[in-house]
């Protein structure tokens, strides 16, 4: 896990969960390159095991939450199976996770991108949230 | 949990045998390694009460597996943990009691049900055995894993097979089992000591 921003004060918090570190890594790179110029909101990777295999950290997900929490909220984004059901366990835990972290219900990728432009514009975790969600409705076909 | 943990080591190559039909083949090896932390956090910090060891257990299993396994089992002891509070002992009837929420809050957490082939369908049996004895319960366990067989799986990434996860018994449901099975062991032990 590297994030590919250090936090910033006031924006809320990308953080990506995959199953594969290289994934988390690449959406988080693509996500910030997207968001363009001026300045840009928190975003980090958990993804894969701390040993560098296939599945889902704790470890790297609270880490990489606490490493881009501003005090606005963190933004979760996850995307299968265990990623999801570990942040859920996390979140259930209380004391695991920064203040206003929220699972976001949202695609992985274009979900990612939607997150981290809307929190690069100050915008707060609701909007953040709605945002990244929002991307479900836009189809290719 | 030496017992569970014990267990788990022995089986774990059947388990991931069983999920590398139908799942990504790492559901033992995963449990091995969660257990295994189990199993060294309570050696080197023993906690003082039955509902203290399952939290603790289940807060490393979210913490080490790093399988959908981890965050459903993890759910499983430290709900089970919690409601069962800070008594110094526990009777069977209020570990049923307590093993119900827990295994509610897994149904929650995965947003399933008995009949999906997961591992409440071994769960959800055992605990209702367990009003008879422990021995009835781990029975229910290991005949609730057999039934997924027929099953078509609905959750997790079997589901993605459809009709191809039938004739597959779910790993889930199996190490279930294995931990019914290991829970009685330990209380037959009690029993007779």
């Amino acid at each position: 896990m590297s994030g590919a921003h250090t936090s910033s004060e006031g924006y809320v918090g990308i953080v990506l969960v995959s199953h594969s570190g290289p994934v988390a890594e690449s959406v988080a790179r693509l996500a910030s390159g997207l968001a363009g110029g001026g300045a840009k909101a928190p975003v980090a990777a958990a993804g894969g095991t701390p040993d560098g295999g296939l599945g889902t950290s704790a470890e790297l997900i609270t880490e990489a939450a606490r490493k881009v929490d501003g005090g606005a909220g963190v933004a979760v984004l996850v995307d299968l199976g265990s990623a999801v059901l570990t942040v859920k366990a996390l979140l259930a835990e209380g004391d695991e996770l920064p203040e206003g972290t929220r699972l976001v219900d949202a695609p992985f990728v274009e979900g990612a991108v939607a997150a981290v432009v809307t929190a690069s514009t100050g915008a707060g975790l609701d909007a953040v949230a709605a945002a990244a969600g929002e991307a479900y409705s836009y189809r290719k076909e | 949990m030496a017992e569970a943990a014990a267990s788990v080591d022995r089986e774990a190559a059947r388990l991931t045998e069983l999920d590398s039909a139908i799942g990504d083949a790492d559901h033992g090896s995963n449990l091995q390694r969660g257990f295994a932390a189990v199993v060294k956090t309570l050696e080197a910090e023993p906690p003082g009460t039955p509902g203290a060891v399952l939290t603790t257990a289940g807060r490393q299993l979210i913490s080490t597996v790093g399988g959908a396994s981890g965050p459903l089992y993890g759910t499983l002891l430290r709900r089970t943990g919690k409601e069962l509070g800070d008594a110094d002992g526990v009777t069977v009837g209020e570990l049923r009691a307590a093993l119900r929420a827990g295994v509610d809050a897994v149904a929650q957490l995965g947003g399933s049900a008995p009949g999906d082939a997961t591992m409440l369908d071994a769960l959800d049996p055992a605990v209702e055995a367990l009003a008879t004895s422990f021995r009835a319960a781990a029975e229910a366990a290991g005949q609730g894993a057999e039934a997924t067989v027929p099953l078509q799986a609905r959750k997790g990434r079997a589901s993605y097979l459809g009709e191809r996860s039938i004739g597959h018994q779910d790993p889930g449901a199996t190490s279930s089992a294995l931990l019914f099975t290991a829970l009685a062991a330990v209380a037959d032990e009690g029993e007779a000591a």
